[in-house]
């Protein structure tokens, strides 16, 4: 019966058709995160600034993207946007304007923690030796602050890719809507496809985020000082 | 805005909001106990065990919780493994707890100084008693902003449980809009609810992380 | 000071890490009562040694007693040799989880099974004659450095230790501290404590010394009386070592260009 199982991958065109699903997930998640890192970076920047109803702004929004489950958004928007404006939004567009909300909310901050975090006498040193201010922040803020930066944004990527998995429960056919189908096509003659499948959905989304997680893991290690 | 239905609805979400929290808190203890046992494993380096560990976390944290939950729920039943809504909710939690739990004591503990645990030997303290005097205290209190960070990230995390049928915010949520299309009154009331289970949390973490600079255990 | 008895015997310590050896082949002994002071250049081993001393580093060869018991490599039985070694480390590390007396108690209670009424009353002595009794309750991180180095070096010696080893105590100080942890330190020589003391401080080192020993290569090099090793060095190695605490003279190249 187990031999049986694995099978079902085999049949037809299932594992294509799996993958295509995957593609989706991606194709969102790959949407969101080039916006929130276009985004996240003004966002970011404009968190240092000392305004402090810029300041207080930024704040209230920050936490309310960070307090709320990333499904609770997806309602919001998905729900709440049709009601609100009787237009009807269909799910991937959803799914890209919420992870796009939360992912520039995060990348914000972290673009804030990492222009912070360089002391103030790089700065000072850097006017000392007589450099421009663009050539400050060409040679000495920019690579400083990329190097925190890039580990936490790719780790911040594979949470973008993980979450996205939630978008099957606002109807969109991605890896796991696929799944479901494949298991509801097959009920009565694999009776444990959902075994495989699911089996097999949790080791693609592995095979995705775990090189992704490992990168950024190695850039920490070296990079940090 | 139809506050009359919110009234009456109020006590349905309360309802939900004690199972999100009940399933939380067991959720988190469960993932703190594992969590901690794991990283300890990594850290005194036991063979073997380490490896195993080192394999489940990776697992874990790079894989989504609904995608946990989906296998514990509908795929392991074809093999004889059934589990309740709550049974698997509660299994889930603490498998991705668990790593990331573990993750936040084990950096705690290599946070550590070496030059503290030289110290505690050279006063003659016996292995565990500088784990039960030095290493502990100092590694917990380390720990604590991103343990901190955890319960928030997997209180969060409980909202998908109404894809294993269970009767969480999100199931009342999505059960009203769907039956009388209340849609506002049911995603204020959600967000209501989130903002009362997570604000205080959220709060008292903060809290945490300012004393903690203060106490100043890094030199 | 021969004929005293000997606390401490090293015997052809040996200690590499890798393929670099640090220690090689090297003899010491210790007598009861005596300031023995190490000096030496940076990576000479100085360190290393007080390390193998208290167990922190395996040793590669040779043998070290303690009251002559051998105590090198023994792993089961060296937590209770470091009971009777009393290490200073130059980083002071207090436990920042703990006030300064219980930092002190530690060990005489939990380790050494003593009375906690009567440690304490015994740590309270011990803070008082360092000028440290009203940081009692205090924490660690309210301390100055040199406050924390001199509640280490309590620490350390509530245990009663054969022997105390302070590891470039002052290193990490600002100038007007160190002399505050060296009045202590002297203090501990007046009373007749067994002392091994590394140290850059060259005139604290004449002082407290009974006995300087250079170590250079891994090796002892040269041992004297202070006043002898300071006015008279026999080595050269040990007369470069001591120029580099003195300058000379500027000469500019201008005025010798115009001369």
């Amino acid at each position: 019966m187990l031999a049986i199982g694995i099978d079902i991958l085999f049949r037809g065109n299932n594992l294509v058709r799996l993958l295509e699903g995957l593609w989706v997930t991606i194709k969102i998640s790959m949407l969101a995160i080039i916006v929130s890192i276009i985004l996240g970076i003004l966002f970011g920047m404009v968190m240092t600034m000392k305004h402090p109803m810029i300041k207080g702004v930024c704040r209230v929004y920050l936490e309310f993207i960070r307090i709320m489950p990333q499904l609770v958004l997806l309602f919001l928007v998905y729900f709440g946007a049709t009601k609100a404006f009787q237009i009807h939004i269909s799910g991937k567009v959803a799914a890209v304007l919420v992870f796009s909300l939360w992912g520039t909310a995060e990348m914000g901050d972290l673009v804030r923690g990492a222009l912070v975090s360089i002391p103030y006498h790089q700065y000072e040193s850097g006017m000392a030796l007589g450099l421009t201010r663009l050539k400050i922040f060409r040679y000495i803020i920019i690579p400083q602050t990329l190097r925190r930066l890039i580990p936490l944004a790719i780790n911040l990527a594979t949470r973008m890719i993980k979450t996205t998995s939630l978008i099957v429960l606002i109807g969109v056919v991605e890896v796991l809507k696929v799944g479901q189908q494949i298991i509801e096509a097959n009920r009565f003659t694999v009776p444990d496809a959902a075994l495989w499948i699911y089996a097999v959905v949790f080791f693609l989304y592995f095979i995705v985020c775990y090189p992704i997680s490992l990168l950024a893991r190695k850039l920490e290690r070296i990079w940090q000082e | 805005m139809d506050f009359g239905f919110i009234k009456e609805y109020i006590p349905m979400y309360a309802e939900a909001a004690k199972l999100t929290f009940s399933i939380g808190l067991i959720g988190i203890i469960g993932a703190s106990i594992v969590g901690f046992i794991c990283s300890i494993i990594k850290y005194v380096k036991v063979p073997v065990l380490r490896r195993i560990i080192s394999v489940y976390i990776e697992l874990s944290r790079n894989t989504p919780l609904l995608v946990q939950l989906f296998f514990l729920y509908f795929g392991l039943p074809k093999i004889g493994l059934m589990m309740s809504s709550r049974g698997c909710a509660i299994t889930g939690l603490i498998f991705l707890g668990g790593s990331y739990m573990a993750e936040a004591f084990r950096s705690g503990l290599e946070a550590v100084e070496s030059t503290q645990i030289e110290c505690a030997e050279s006063l003659g303290l016996k292995r565990y008693q500088v784990m039960r005097y030095v290493v502990f205290p100092q590694s917990l209190a380390m720990s604590m902003p991103a343990f901190c960070a955890n319960i928030i990230f997997l209180i969060k995390e409980t909202s998908v449980f109404s894809a294993v049928a269970l009767a969480d915010l999100m199931y009342v949520a999505k059960d009203l809009i769907g039956l009388y299309y209340k849609t506002d009154e049911a995603l204020l009331m959600l967000v209501v609810s989130y903002l009362i289970l997570l604000l205080p949390i959220s709060i008292l973490c903060s809290v945490i992380e300012r004393r903690l600079q203060y106490a100043g255990y890094r030199n | 000071m021969a004929m005293k008895e000997k606390v401490l015997e090293i015997e052809g310590l040996t200690k590499a890490f890798g393929d670099h050896v640090v220690l090689n082949g090297l003899n010491l002994s210790i007598c009861k009562g005596e300031v023995v002071v190490i000096i030496g250049p940076s990576g000479c081993g100085k360190s290393t040694l007080l390390r193998c001393i208290n167990g922190l580093e395996p040793i590669n060869g040779g043998v070290i007693r303690l009251d002559g018991e051998v105590i090198s490599n023994q792993k089961k039985s060296m937590h209770l040799v470091r009971q009777k070694i009393g290490m200073v480390f130059q980083s002071y590390d207090l436990f920042p989880n703990m006030t300064i007396i219980d930092n002190i108690l530690l060990a005489p209670v939990k380790v050494q099974k003593r009375e906690k009424r009567e440690a304490l009353q015994e740590a309270k002595e011990l803070l008082s004659r360092v000028g440290l009794s009203e940081k009692r309750k205090a924490y660690p991180r309210e301390l100055s450095g040199g406050q924390k180095q001199r509640a280490a070096i309590v620490r350390a010696l509530i245990m009663h230790p054969e022997i105390m080893l302070f590891d470039e105590v002052t290193a990490a100080l600002d100038p007007q501290m160190v002399r505050e942890v060296l009045n202590v330190i002297l203090e501990l020589a007046r009373q007749g404590i067994t002392m091994a003391i590394v140290t850059h401080e060259m005139a604290f080192a004449k002082s407290v010394a009974d006995r300087v020993i250079f170590l250079d290569g891994g090796n002892i090099k040269e041992q004297n009386t202070p006043n002898e090793f300071f006015e008279h060095p026999k080595t050269e190695r040990a007369q470069e070592f001591l120029n580099t605490f003195s300058y000379e003279e500027v000469h500019k190249e201008v005025e010798t260009s115009q001369s």
